[in-house]
């Protein structure tokens, strides 16, 4: 059964709050966010469903949005997401070499999640961070000037966190 | 040295919080217009600040304030676009990261002369982090008077919310990102009507930039008149700069629109020249749709004058040999990049970012894409060049908004500037493989006399 927690639904309240009365669609984009957090990391149909009952729109209407946008998943990930930009001025700063290592060292290509669930490596374009470059988003922050061994404390990192957190 | 309006207290400690940053002098400009303006005298001062749009389009700020209908019994919207994701360009990222309550600030003053008691801020969904900065800033301007119900006594309400995105840069087009702040697909509309007339909800509804919304901080504090004085010609104010790509100090910068763009890249005030004492090949200077120079054309106009970094002289010279302004997204390449490649991975961008609506676009950006590719890895075809620059030119000027022309901009420059590169390629397709062409012949740099 797809259901916010009480306070979770509080904070959807909060979010229908922003817009004027009889708006509450604004909220699908917010709310899609939460959604994604709350229920595993990505957008599985019954929970597009679930978000266009709580918004009373039609499902298509959520369908549609989350098909538009690219941080919203429609099929699994991994527990970690690493989303290394490659545009131009990431690119001349090394982005490819950083999108290869990653990929050899956890063994999958971009777009594909390690056999243990817990990373997802996914090239992007520009975030935003091009005098920072090479960088990715790894959750809510940025990790810039990746070097490999940058990269190799990261991954560690998230390892020791799953760790601890299981 | 030059004057700092935006970035001036940017590094002083905690000055995120609004106890230090009232201190320093914050929130003097809410006081002064809601105490002693009314909402046309600020539009007035805007208008004669000069301030153009820091966003891109460098369209007047005060003459768009004051398209905005005013029918009776319509609630009116200030929506501030903060979905920058224009390649090169992340200076509204660091003036909310840094200095949050200007953005703030010059809110409150913009909402007040637009009549809007609900006003938005639209991020991009990739700055997360930065939500929760200007929630903190809202929250605490609210807690301080500056926001709610009656502020400052004036009578005047004001609320301001903070709307994430998800990943779009047509998001960045006014009413595409309207669209995606009423729930739906970032598509952009058919203008007209203007989001003036007709915009979120539709409502009247003014959109602007980051950066131009904090600029009327300065201007309402010190005035229009003064504003003007700082820059030159129609390019007044300062403007926030980001500067990247292979140079020896990348960041954000402000400069006052009056220094050359030699200085910019080659004094220690600024960029501090090519990193690894390479050769400047070439730079996009605005973002990453507006044209490529070479070295040659990028320090010096087509006349010979010296190029300055303004609105005018960066366009001197047209699309022929001139580029733009743009965003302020300032990529240099050094001379071992590959046009050819840096092009390729700016059309990738834009076919990804394509929202699809318009076949120009949503098609050629995908050819665009794959010839490029094809050139870049050395299996091109002669005529492979002359079917990028027809494609190119049957997208400009057929699109319903201007991601059409941002995506044909940078293939055209980078043919028109670098041909003998892209030949290059397609007559050494193995060489090409596994080196850089280098400078092209007439990109040798000029004398550089560093500032």
């Amino acid at each position: 059964m797809i259901q916010f927690s009480d306070s979770k639904l509080k904070e959807v309240e909060k979010i229908i709050a922003r817009y004027p009365q009889g708006k509450q669609k604004s909220a699908v984009i917010p709310v899609l966010h939460l959604a994604q957090q709350e229920f595993g990391g990505w957008l599985d149909v019954p929970v597009m469903d679930y978000v266009a009952s709580l918004l009373s729109i039609t499902p298509i209407e959520v369908y549609e949005v989350a098909t538009f946008y690219s941080m919203f998943n429609l099929k699994p990930v991994g527990r970690y997401m690493f989303e290394v930009c490659q545009t131009g001025p990431c690119m001349i700063s090394g982005a490819d070499n950083i999108i290869d290592y990653i990929g050899k060292k956890l063994g999958i290509k971009p777009g594909e999640t390690t056999s243990d669930g817990m990373f997802t490596l996914k090239t992007v374009e520009c975030l935003g961070a091009c005098g920072y470059a090479p960088m990715m988003q790894m959750g809510k922050h940025y990790k810039e000037h990746l070097t490999p061994q940058r990269v190799d404390e990261i991954v560690d990192e998230c390892r020791r966190n799953a760790a601890s957190n299981n | 040295m030059g004057r700092k309006l935006l970035l001036e207290k940017a590094h002083v400690e905690n000055i995120r919080h609004f106890d230090v940053y009232r201190r320093e002098g914050g929130y003097r400009s809410v006081e002064k217009a809601l105490k002693t303006m009314n909402p046309d005298a600020v539009t007035e001062e805007v208008k004669k600040s000069g301030l153009r749009g820091r966003g891109g389009a460098g369209f007047p700020a005060g003459m768009k304030w004051s398209f905005l209908a005013k029918p009776e019994g319509v609630p009116r919207y200030l929506v501030v676009n903060a979905d920058e994701s224009e390649p090169g360009t992340f200076k509204d990222r660091y003036l909310m990261e840094f200095l949050p309550h200007i953005l703030i600030e010059g809110m409150i003053v913009a909402s007040y002369a637009l009549g809007s008691n609900r006003s938005y801020i639209y991020i991009r969904g990739e700055y997360w982090w930065i939500v929760d900065i200007l929630e903190q800033a809202i929250e605490e301007a609210r807690n301080n008077g500056f926001l709610g119900k009656n502020i400052l006594g004036s009578g005047f309400d004001c609320d301001i919310f903070v709307h994430r995105g998800a990943g779009a840069y047509i998001c960045g087009e006014e009413t595409a990102l309207i669209e995606s702040l009423e729930g739906k697909r970032g598509n952009p509309r058919i203008k007209p009507p203007f989001p003036a007339i007709k915009g979120v909800w539709d409502c009247p509804t003014v959109v602007n930039n980051v950066e131009t919304i904090s600029a009327v901080v300065p201007i309402i504090n010190e005035g229009g008149e003064e504003y003007a004085k700082i820059g030159v010609g129609k390019s007044t104010g300062t403007k926030l700069i980001s500067a990247c790509g292979n140079i020896n100090k990348p960041g954000v910068y402000e400069i006052d629109m009056t220094i050359s763009v030699e200085e910019f890249i080659y004094s220690d005030e600024y960029c501090g020249g090519v990193a690894n004492g390479k050769r400047l090949k070439a730079c996009i200077p605005g973002g990453s749709s507006v044209p490529i120079l070479p070295a040659n054309l990028l320090l010096k106009t087509a006349k010979g004058e010296t190029r300055m970094m303004n609105y005018e002289s960066l366009s001197d010279g047209g699309f022929a040999t001139g580029t733009m302004m743009g965003s302020g997204g300032f990529i240099v390449l050094d001379e071992d990049q590959c046009v050819v490649k840096h092009t390729y991975t700016l059309a990738r961008f834009y076919r990804h970012e394509s929202c699809g609506q318009c076949s120009p676009c949503r098609e050629g950006t995908g050819w665009m894409e794959k010839l490029l590719l094809r050139l870049d890895r050395g299996q091109g075809k002669m005529s492979d060049i002359d079917l990028l620059w027809d494609i190119q030119r049957k997208i400009e000027g057929n699109t319903i908004c201007p991601l059409g022309d941002a995506a044909a901009w940078p293939v055209a420059a980078a043919i028109r500037h670098f041909r003998d590169e892209f030949e290059w390629h397609v007559l050494n397709p193995e060489e090409c493989t596994r080196r850089n062409y280098g400078l092209a012949h007439y990109a040798d740099p000029l004398e550089v006399t560093v500032a």
